[in-house]
Parts: C-alpha cells; structure tokens; sequence
C-alpha cells in the first residue's frame, strides 16, 4: 500500500516536475541572457495552449488522424515563438538599454496585462479543451496503478528539452556567443558579437519554451482565463530555488518542487502550495543564487 | 494673490471631503473609501520606491490587515473598528518587523522576489487552511462599532469614509514628515550610492529597515480599513497580483509627492468602475498600454504630468524640489 503511493507520488512528481521544468527553463534562461525577469512568459504559455486547442479542434475537427494532433501542438509553440518572441524582444525590451532590471519587470508586467486582455478578445471566457492527444495515447498499467500514457510521455519530452538546450548552449557556435553575452554584453559588442542579434534569438527561444509548455499541458487541462497568472509565479518560485539564470538549476528546482508539492498533496493536502513558497523563500534568504548558483558581488 | 488663491483651493477641497457623503452617490462615495484605504498601501509602495526598492509583495500586509479585522471579529467576537485598526497596526509592524530582518539585505529584482515568496507564503496558508481562513470564499466581517457606538447600516458608508479620511490623512501626514526627516532624505540617497550613504556614517541597512517597518504599518493599516469597508475578506487579497496593482498605482502616480498616491489611487479605481462596465475585455489591456506609456515616455507619473504644467503656467516659480 505504502510502496503503491510512493510509486504514485514519484510519477505524479515527475510529471509535475516535467512541466515546470518546461515552462521555468526559458524564463531563466531569458533571465540570464537578457537579465529581464519576464513576466510575460505566463502569456506566452497561455498563448501556446490557446493556439494549440485551436489547432488540435481543427485536426480533430477535419476528422484527421489524431497523431496529426501532436505536430499541431509543437506547431503552436512555434507560431508563438517566431512570432510574438522576436516583435517583443526587437520592440519592447530593446529600448531598455541601461535602465534597471525592476524596469524590466514592470514592462514585461505591463505586457502580460494587455495579453490577459488579447487572449480574452480573441478565444473568449469559456474554457477550450484539447484532450484528443490525451485520449489517443491511451494507458499502461504499472503495477496495480493504471495511468495515462501522455503525462508520462511528457517526462521523457521534457528531458529531451533539457538535453537539446544544454547541447544548444554547450555545444555550438550559438551557445558560445550566448555565454559570451551572458558574461559581458559590452565587451562581447566590442569583439564583434552582434548582441541585439543574439539577445533576439536567446528571447525568442525562450518564447518558444513557455509556448512549448502551454501547448504540451494544454490536453491535461482545460484552458481559462488567468493560467498565465497561475504559471508564472511558481515558475519563479522553481527557478529562484535553482538559481536565476541557471538552466540546469531549473532542472534541478523543478524537480525538487515538482517532487515536494506532490508529496505534500498526497500526504498533507493543506501545505502543498505553502510548500512551495517556504522552500523558495529559504533558498531566497540562504542562497540567493539558487541551490546551484555561485555568488555575485552586488554591482552598485 | 497666490497664497489666497492657494487657500482658497485647500480650503475647497477640504470642504469637498467633508461634505463627500452629501454631495456624492453612495456608489461614488464607497469608491473613494476604497481609494483612501488602498491609498495608504500604495503610500508604502512608494515611500520604498524612495530607495529604489519596489515591493511585488506588498498584498502580504493588505491581506494581514484585513484578515485581523476579520479573525478579531470571528475569534474573540471584538467588532470594535478602533480595537481591529490598532491590532493591525501592531500585528503588521511586528511582520514588518521580522520580515524587515530578511529583506532589508536584498536589493532590485532580489527585493521584489523575496516579498513576493512571503506574500505567496501568506496566499498559501490563507487558501488551504480553511477552517481557520474560510478558504476560497473568505471571511465575513460584521459592521463594526465605531469607538463603542453602534453603526447603522444606513449610515454605515458615511462613517466608513471618515475613518478612511482620518486614516488616509494620517498616513498623508506621516509621510510627509517621514519625507522630510533624516531618514527619508537617507532613503533617497540609498537609491543614488549605498556607498557614499555608508561614508556619511549612516547604515543603509537600518534606512531601509526603518522605512520599510513603516511601509508595513501602512499596508496593514490599508488591509484593515478596506475590510472593515468591504465587509468580506479573501486569499486574493495576498495574491501576487494585488501587489502588482499596487505597484501599478504607485507608479501611475509617480515618486514625485506624497499626495500622488491617493490621486492615482482614486483615479484608478474610478475608470476601474467604469471601464469594467464599459468594456470588460479591455480594462487590463489599456491599464497596460499605460504602463508601457509611463515606462518609455513618461517615469515621473501622474504628478511629473502635474508639475510639468504647472511648470508652464509659472516658468520663474521656484525649482526647489518638492517632495
């Protein structure tokens, strides 16, 4: 019996985990290149599982084959992200240059302000649904416990992510310039970087990851009003806990609320989010930089 | 001239908020309660916006405030509104106090992070522990009595919006002087060099601690008059993005006077009314074109607008700063 929940909480949690991962490594990946603590990227998610139930409804609604429906989601995250990504980068965040890092908190506010608003005048108040790739995966059974196929696939897509981001990052010409920006803006635009470019492709990528997020959680729930607010606070709690700017810190934080939230609701309903929130309050007050960050004397 | 005319116009508008709960619809006149008591909790946004500080988690106090007045009510039966302010005041400084320890070492976004975590800290607990909070649906709070005296529901609004007056002119008062003592004048400079702040020999941890514990009151004394108002207390109250309006109000206003807060705050919640009766799908959106205006074209706010025409009228008045 005990063996069987723990099994369950560590499923439940990695699932969880899976999807904060998604959603909290572009905003600190954003954060460490551009040092703009998006808030926005809640819209961005939302965008991307309000476009992905409009594609999956007209997959669905052709009557075409359902494994259409996953291409329709990855689809969606990319419309978000070659499109909304790029405008906000080259038109907002750009004329920031030199202004403090609460300024760009309070534009990327300003921003999720007006797309709570878009999002409402273009898909309405009532919930959509985008449950045939849910249903189409059908389920396993582990043990004495049944669950659905799709959250568990979504674990394996999440390190897949994690996996093509630290190639993306690690490993290529790309990566190299981002940590040379990420190091020193001036100087890597003295050597030549074309920073505007870089910032511009690293923001777009991040676009994309929260959109990526939005379309894949889009199945599992159903998509209303105001999950942008409800996503974007908890993706900071996941990427305060592992370090601002640190991708593999989000990884690390997401596993660790994903695991303690679950925990707690399995076992004390009451303090799942407090949980959450006093975790990422101790790492605040003890390690400022994350569980994985290293110090930085403070720029004055 | 001027001074008549100055007198003049203090005097009109004082007349103006005395005579509010004759002169205006009862709807008008709620609004403007409102307005004074969020008012106050703008007031501590901004007095640590002095400092460069912007706190995302100032609904950690609104809500502490308001849920005093309704816990006092439910637990010990007291619906005295002088004995619930007076607790709230105390039970927010002694947060503020604690909290004080921790945030008074953080700076920019880490400020803003840390207020938020505690304010999602307090959201949590006032959400999930429902037989202590009401959970979703809150806590009711029962008109009170005012200094011993039973309150009509009739007249209640009336004297509702002269304890938020009273309150809402106090706290006016307070930072004014706060504005104009060594340690406002600190507070400013934190935001200019913490360094040279240190070389006069005073400590930049304890301006910000000072102000902030202050801020604390404020909020806490804002939370207490809008749920003695409202009569109903929620967990949205310490959701982040009750902070987030709160910000928004402070800088709608501007860090320009003491008074802009309590302007801005009853602007806002004037086109609030009305533009969600207008146009509910659109109230956010403009709020943020606003905020994207005031950012790129126009940082001072509502009083920089303010100032800059009376700046035109009058080019020769005098360029001492105001504050």
């Amino acid at each position: 019996m005990l063996t069987e929940r723990l099994l369950a909480v560590l499923f439940d949690g990695l699932i969880f985990g899976a999807w904060l991962f998604l959603v909290s490594a572009g905003l600190t990946f954003v954060y460490g290149v551009l040092r703009v603590l998006n808030v926005a990227h809640g819209s961005f998610y939302a965008l991307g599982a309000y476009l992905a139930a409009t594609l999956v409804g007209l997959v669905v609604g052709r009557g075409l084959s359902p494994a259409l429906t996953y291409p329709a989601l990855v689809l969606a995250a990319l419309l978000v992200g070659l499109t909304v990504g790029p405008a906000m980068e080259r038109l907002l965040l750009r004329r920031l240059a030199g202004r403090d890092e609460v300024t760009g908190l309070l534009l990327t506010f300003a921003v999720l302000l007006i797309f709570e608003d878009v999002i409402k005048l273009i898909w309405g108040v009532t919930p959509w649904a985008a449950d045939a790739p849910y249903g189409a995966l059908g389920q396993l059974k582990l043990g004495a416990v049944t669950y659905a196929v799709y959250p568990l696939a979504l674990i394996g897509v999440a390190a897949l992510m994690g996996v093509l981001l630290w190639f993306l990052t690690g490993q290529t010409a790309f990566g190299k310039l981002v940590s040379a920006v990420i190091a020193d803006r001036e100087v890597s635009a003295a050597l030549g970087v074309d920073v505007g470019r870089v910032s511009n492709l690293a923001f777009s990528l991040g676009t994309f990851l929260a959109a990526l997020g939005g379309a894949l959680v889009a199945p599992m729930i159903s998509v209303v009003p105001g999950i942008s607010v409800e996503v974007i606070v908890i993706a900071f709690a996941v990427t305060v806990i592992g370090g601002l700017g640190n991708v593999a810190g989000a990884a690390l934080g997401a596993l660790v609320v994903g695991l303690v939230r679950t925990s707690a609701l399995y076992f004390f309903p009451e303090l799942d989010l407090f949980l959450v929130y006093a975790l990422m309050t101790l790492v605040l007050i003890f390690r400022p930089y994350g569980l994985f960050g290293r110090a930085e004397i403070r720029r004055i | 001239m001027r001074r008549v005319f100055k007198g003049l116009g203090l005097g009109l508008v004082g007349l103006g908020l005395l005579g509010a709960p004759w002169l205006l619809p009862g709807w008008l006149l709620f609004l403007l309660s409102l307005a004074l008591a969020k008012g106050l909790v703008v007031l501590g946004v901004l007095v640590l916006m002095w400092g460069g500080l912007v706190s995302f988690g100032h609904g950690l106090y609104f809500a502490a405030g308001a849920y005093t007045v309704a816990f006092l009510a439910k637990f010990l039966g007291v619906r005295e509104a002088a004995l619930g302010l007076l607790a709230a005041a105390l039970l927010n400084g002694v947060l503020a106090g604690l909290l004080g320890l921790f945030l008074s070492r953080y700076r920019a976004i880490f400020f803003g992070m840390l207020s938020v975590a505690f304010s999602m800290i307090l959201y949590a607990f006032l959400l999930k522990f429902y037989f202590i909070t009401g959970g979703t649906d809150g806590l009711r709070v029962p008109i009170p009595t005012v200094l011993g005296f039973e309150v009509s529901a009739r007249d209640i609004r009336t004297v509702n919006y002269f304890v938020n007056l009273v309150f809402g002119l106090l706290g006016l008062f307070a930072a004014w002087r706060l504005s104009r003592s060594p340690l406002g004048y600190l507070m400013r400079g934190v935001k200019d060099n913490e360094v040279r702040v240190e070389y006069m020999g005073a400590s930049v941890k304890a301006t910000v601690y000072g102000v902030y514990l202050f801020s604390g009151v404020l909020g806490g004394l804002g939370g207490a008059l809008v749920a003695l108002s409202v009569g109903h207390v929620a967990p949205d109250l310490a959701y982040w993005t009750t902070s987030g309006e709160f910000v928004f109000v402070a800088i709608l206003g501007g860090t320009g006077s003491v008074l802009s807060p309590f302007l801005a705050s009853a602007l806002f919640e004037l086109v609030r009314n009305y533009a969600i009766k207008l146009s509910p799908y659109t109230w956010q959106l403009s709020l943020g074109l606003v905020l994207l205006g005031i950012i790129f074209f126009y940082p001072e706010g509502l009083w920089g607008l303010y100032e800059w025409v009376k700046g035109r009228w009058r080019p020769k008045s005098s360029s001492k700063p105001s504050i």
